[in-house]
């Protein structure tokens, strides 16, 4: 192992005289006073590497002893990671807080996995069987799902089982099996492995195009913008618009296996809702804790920034683990500008040439390289499994036209752009329903979902318009218009987030509700006059407004729906063409998939 | 005892270059020149090379000047005996007590774990309608007041300190002006809070490097009471002068700025500070309340901007009120639970009112018709800058949900609040005797 003196301190950044060879992207642990300061090499010149230390650098000087591990920045995977809340480096941190208490200790680093804790295996690969990187050699439940015990990723080549260990208990150290190579080399292997965090996992057998929506229970978004297995979206949006509360409301309700939340250089307050209240809340899909289909890689704003790009490549990396076992898997990244800052710091200290705002000019590289690693793949043992990306983006000023989410609209399927006039009005999800768009289809026919959009963009422009010419100035035919895109906005668009029947609404109940405003939108109205069409959409709304918090086919909920019809067929003086044949097909319950 | 080195090979801006050995990044050292003495961080070393930035300036200090290293990053001393006190941004007694040094703790100390945080659970009240009941102040939260210069945000964060129950209240001046500084002081004597109070004050003649130490001691001596129990409320005015003394400081270092001169670790910067705000699990808690001034009232300007994203909410402060607009925060486990059902759902529903009020004004200053709806929205927003924003309505927040409820009743019908009829049905105020109903929209004019 090659060993090193430090030379220079700016920073998180530090110089090292090295006395041997050293690789880019190695481990190396500063030594002071008795601690060990993990550190990255992030550059070489000579004899001398340049390395980000992943902790507070005070008290570092010019002769310390630095050691080289060898290794890249890895990732421990094996049974155990769900359930876990860790820093960046994967330190897990309730047992961090255990060993040290309310402040973070540098220096300190603990196993990712309970060593002591015993899994039931059961051995599902025969003595003789060829196996290769990623293939099952048994498997161990935790929590709800079965966890495949598999030959670890970075064996390449062809491989033989030469041993397999019996059904019965074992720790993750414990030998579970014993490959042998064309060469008859043996290598024992146990229920755990590393894998090197920037490098993705390529062993399935193909990649597949993303086509299952992902619910996310959030109408405009699985109804007008919706997101893929397997597929990308971004949230960027400024500051206090709502991305970490949809970030949030995504993490406990979306329709997945397993989800992991990477709050990466944003508040600790934030984090700690979700650490204190998924072990409590129920996961609706199996009764268990959320908690139980959760991971947490948490690196705040306060903490290292150096580890801030480390965990979300931790992030992806254990994403990628639970893929691979033939599960659909949700990364959400708040945020990915912090990340992309961090990024930034460190190429000034490196004195880089800077590219638009300082940001260097690998950033969009990096970004596409990062969102890549989502995908729907074929594993190769048959099944599928998917990692789905949902990235949050801070922009400065609020402004999308900077760099990080210029990079990130290029690589992603689904842009979900927030607006500060809409969160500032309380309009919530205060995503820019019309800015927004997604290259993934949905679960609602999208013809009807794109009349509905064109009624969404004309009563825009009638409003744009009102502001020039007046409401005088407006016929009662574009003032209709005009009030029914308000009506979209506030019955569907708009959602309580924080109301447990109206904040999560499941495809059946949106479509339901999606036919029932279609109906709306479909009917040509007799209103009179422009100050009868206001009342009659104020009282239609309040109507909808209570629907989308009645307990679903409850007697409530049928005495509205009943109410709705009548009070619009009351005002109802036939219907637009093309809308009535798309409502009936509608109601038909044509499949939202065909065409 | 250290080395003393007395060879300053560089001099540029605030920071001092000498070659000397066995120095620690951090650490402090005592530059000793013929008028006076100051202290000075280890900001970067580069083999023999120590550069240190000279908390009092460069200016006077010669290439013969004597650097005397301590072993120690920088420290305060922190013991009841600060109670009371007044110090400048180095620690320096700026009353006429006595030079505090025992019990010295080191400032910029480590982040907590977010493992042992606790989510807030405390409002603290201000029975300001506009904090209390449309952006509560919640124990433990960090929050900017944002503001034009000029803005009476000093007297509101007395105001404030003075209402709130806390044990502890420490205030970090950064660049304030000597009036302020002094008007500070008096309020809170007034209020009979100034032996609860500890203050930590750069004003805008003192150096700049001591401006950027300010928050850190103010932060480093608040954890200390926390630690012990105590509900800390820690003022910073004002955070932008801490932003441009880090960006002064990084132009004399040559550092690549990224945006309007600012460097790219502003938001760290930043966040480092506003993070220790927190609620100790088994002791007490830190609240931080600060003011950013925002340069040519611009909100997208970088310190504002960081600052948003770093804070939970914010309070804007124009024409002497506290404007509605602006991200909230973090208050929804709170509302709801303590306060009343009505709360989020009024605050809400009264702020979308407001900012269709704002829609209808321009409009009218367009020369357009206004039509009914227009007249209930005017009529509504001038209520409610009155009875709502001003900031002399001083009412616990029952009173003021109630009093939002009238509002509502007095201007619209039920179902143009957009509020849901269960809420309708339990709050909206009986009409009293001889009063009209408002008429609903739609009938004839
Ligand atoms: N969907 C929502 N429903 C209700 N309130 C919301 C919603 N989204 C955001 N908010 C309010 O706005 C505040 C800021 O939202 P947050 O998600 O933290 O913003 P960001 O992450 O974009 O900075 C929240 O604390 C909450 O009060
Ligand atoms: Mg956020």
């Amino acid at each position: 192992m090659t060993n090193g003196k430090v030379v220079g301190v700016n920073g998180n950044m530090v110089t090292v005289e090295a006395a041997g060879d050293v690789s880019l992207n190695e481990v190396a642990y500063v030594l002071l006073a008795g601690k060990r300061l993990k550190s990255e090499v992030i550059r070489i010149r000579g004899s001398r590497a340049e390395m980000q230390v992943f902790e507070m650098s005070r008290g570092i000087g010019v002769g310390d002893e630095v050691e080289f591990s060898g290794e890249p920045l890895s990732a421990r995977l094996g049974p155990g990671l769900l359930g876990q809340v860790y820093d960046g480096l994967q330190n897990p941190l309730p047992e961090l807080a255990a060993h040290s208490g309310f402040f973070l200790e540098r220096g300190v680093y603990l196993s990712p996995l309970d060593e002591a804790k015993r899994w039931p295996f059961t051995p599902t690969a025969a003595v003789g069987d060829a196996v290769g990187a990623g293939d099952e050699l048994g498997s161990v439940p935790e929590g709800i799902f079965r966890h495949r015990v598999m030959v670890p990723f970075h064996l390449a080549g062809a491989w033989k089982v030469a041993r397999v260990a019996a059904a019965g208990d074992y720790t993750v150290n414990d030998e579970i099996a014993e490959l042998e190579d064309e060469s008859g080399r043996r290598l024992p292997v146990n229920m755990s492995f590393h894998w090197p965090v920037k490098r993705p996992v390529t062993c399935y057998r193909e990649r597949l195009r993303p086509q299952e929506p992902l619910v996310t229970k959030i109408r405009l978004i699985d109804t007008f913008i919706p997101v893929a297995r397997g597929g990308t979206y971004c949230i960027p949006g400024p500051f206090g618009a709502g991305k970490t509360v949809l970030q949030q409301a995504t993490s406990r309700n979306a329709d997945i296996d397993i989800v992991i939340i990477a709050a990466c250089g944003e508040r600790a307050g934030e984090v700690v809702e979700t650490l204190r209240e998924f072990p409590r809340l129920p996961d609706p899909r199996t009764g268990r804790t959320l908690m139980e289909r959760t991971i947490i890689i948490c690196n705040t704003s306060s903490m290292p920034v150096a580890a801030r790009e480390a965990s979300v490549y931790t992030a992806i990396t254990l994403a990628e683990y639970y893929r691979q076992m033939g599960l659909h898997v949700l990364l959400l990244a708040d945020s990915t500008s912090r990340w992309a800052q961090a990024l930034r710091e460190m190429s000034g200290r490196l004195e880089e040439i800077p590219g638009e705002e300082a940001f260097p000019a690998y950033l969009e590289s990096v970004i596409a390289a990062f969102y890549e690693r989502a995908g729907l793949v074929r594993l190769r043992g048959g099944g599928t499994g998917s990692v789905t990306i949902g990235g949050t983006v801070s922009p400065a000023g609020g402004n999308f036209d900077e760099p990080v989410t210029q990079s990130t609209l290029k690589v992603v399927g689904a842009f979900h752009g927030l607006s500060r006039e809409r969160s500032d009005a309380r309009k919530y999800p205060a995503i820019h329903p019309l800015e927004s768009w997604s290259k993934y289809r949905g679960a609602i026919d999208p013809a009807a979902v794109a009349y509905a959009r064109a009624i969404l963009f004309q009563g825009h422009e009638v409003g744009q318009m009102m502001k020039v010419v007046g409401e005088e100035g407006t016929s009662l035919e574009d003032y209709v218009t005009f009030l029914k895109s308000e009506f979209i906005d506030s019955v569907y668009l708009q959602q309580d987030t924080l109301d447990p029947v109206d904040g999560a609404m499941p495809p059946e109940r949106q479509r339901h509700l999606f036919v029932l405003m279609f109906a709306v939108l479909a009917a040509r109205l007799e209103l009179g006059g422009k100050e009868a069409a206001r009342a009659f959409f104020n009282q239609l709304r309040q109507k909808f407004l209570d629907i989308n918090v009645a307990a679903w086919q409850g007697d409530e909920f049928r005495r509205l729906e009943a109410d709705i019809a009548a009070f619009t067929a009351a005002q109802r003086a036939g219907a637009d063409e093309k809308g009535q044949r798309l409502l009936e097909a509608l109601r038909a319950g044509a499949p939202g998939r065909g065409e | 005892m250290k080395k003393v080195y007395s060879r300053i090979e560089a001099i540029a801006g605030n920071v001092i270059t000498v070659r000397a050995e066995n120095v620690r990044y951090g650490e402090l050292a005592v530059v000793r020149s013929a008028q006076r003495t100051s202290l000075a961080e280890v900001i970067r070393l580069a083999e023999e090379r120590v550069s240190l930035q000279v908390f009092a300036g460069c200016r006077g200090v010669s290439t013969g000047d004597q650097v005397r290293f301590l072993g120690h990053p920088m420290q305060v001393s922190f013991s009841d005996d600060l109670l009371g006190r007044i110090f400048d941004g180095s620690g320096r007694p700026r009353d006429k007590g006595p030079e505090l040094g025992e019990h010295m703790i080191d400032i910029g100390g480590p982040a907590v774990n977010p493992a042992q945080r606790i989510i807030p659970r405390n409002m603290i009240r201000t029975n300001i309608p506009m904090i209390d009941l449309f952006n509560s102040l919640v124990e433990s939260q960090k929050l900017p007041v944002f503001s034009v210069s000029g803005e009476p945000y000093n007297p509101l964060l007395a105001r404030i300190a003075l209402q709130a129950e806390v044990d502890l209240i420490i205030l970090g001046g950064m660049g304030l002006k000597y009036d302020d500084y002094l008007f500070f002081r008096d309020a809170l004597e007034q209020g009979g809070a100034l032996n609860r109070t500890v203050f930590f004050v750069h004003t805008a003649s003192d150096p700049t490097v001591e401006c950027l130490l300010v928050p850190d001691i103010a932060l480093a001596v608040a954890e200390g009471f926390a630690l012990r129990g105590k509900k800390v409320l820690v003022l910073l005015s004002d955070m932008t002068n801490f932003a441009d003394a880090l960006k002064e400081i990084a132009i004399t270092m040559e550092q690549v700025p990224s945006n309007r001169g600012y460097p790219g670790d502003l938001y760290s910067q930043l966040a480092a500070r506003y993070e220790k705000a927190v609620d100790f699990q088994g002791a007490g808690s830190i609240t931080i309340l600060g003011v950013t001034t925002m340069p040519g009232d611009d909100v997208t300007h970088p310190v504002p901007d960081n600052t948003g994203y770093i804070t939970e909410g914010q309070f804007y402060m124009r024409n002497g009120r506290i404007e509605p607009f602006g991200s909230l925060s973090r208050l929804k486990q709170l509302v709801n639970k303590k306060t009343r059902p009505d709360h989020r759902a009024l605050m809400d529903g009264m702020i979308t009112l407001y900012a269709a009020y704002k829609e209808s004004l321009e409009k009218k200053a367009m020369g357009f018709q206004m039509n009914e709806w227009d007249r209930k929205l005017l009529k509504y927003g001038a209520r409610f800058e009155q009875e709502m924003m001003d900031l002399s309505v001083n009412v616990p927040l029952e009173r003021a949900l109630d009093n939002g409820w009238r509002l509502l009743a007095d201007c619209f019908s039920p179902e143009e609040t957009r509020l849901r009829s269960e809420l309708i049905r339990q709050y909206w105020p009986a009409r009293e005797e001889g009063q009209p109903a408002p008429s609903r929209s739609g009938g004839t004019d």
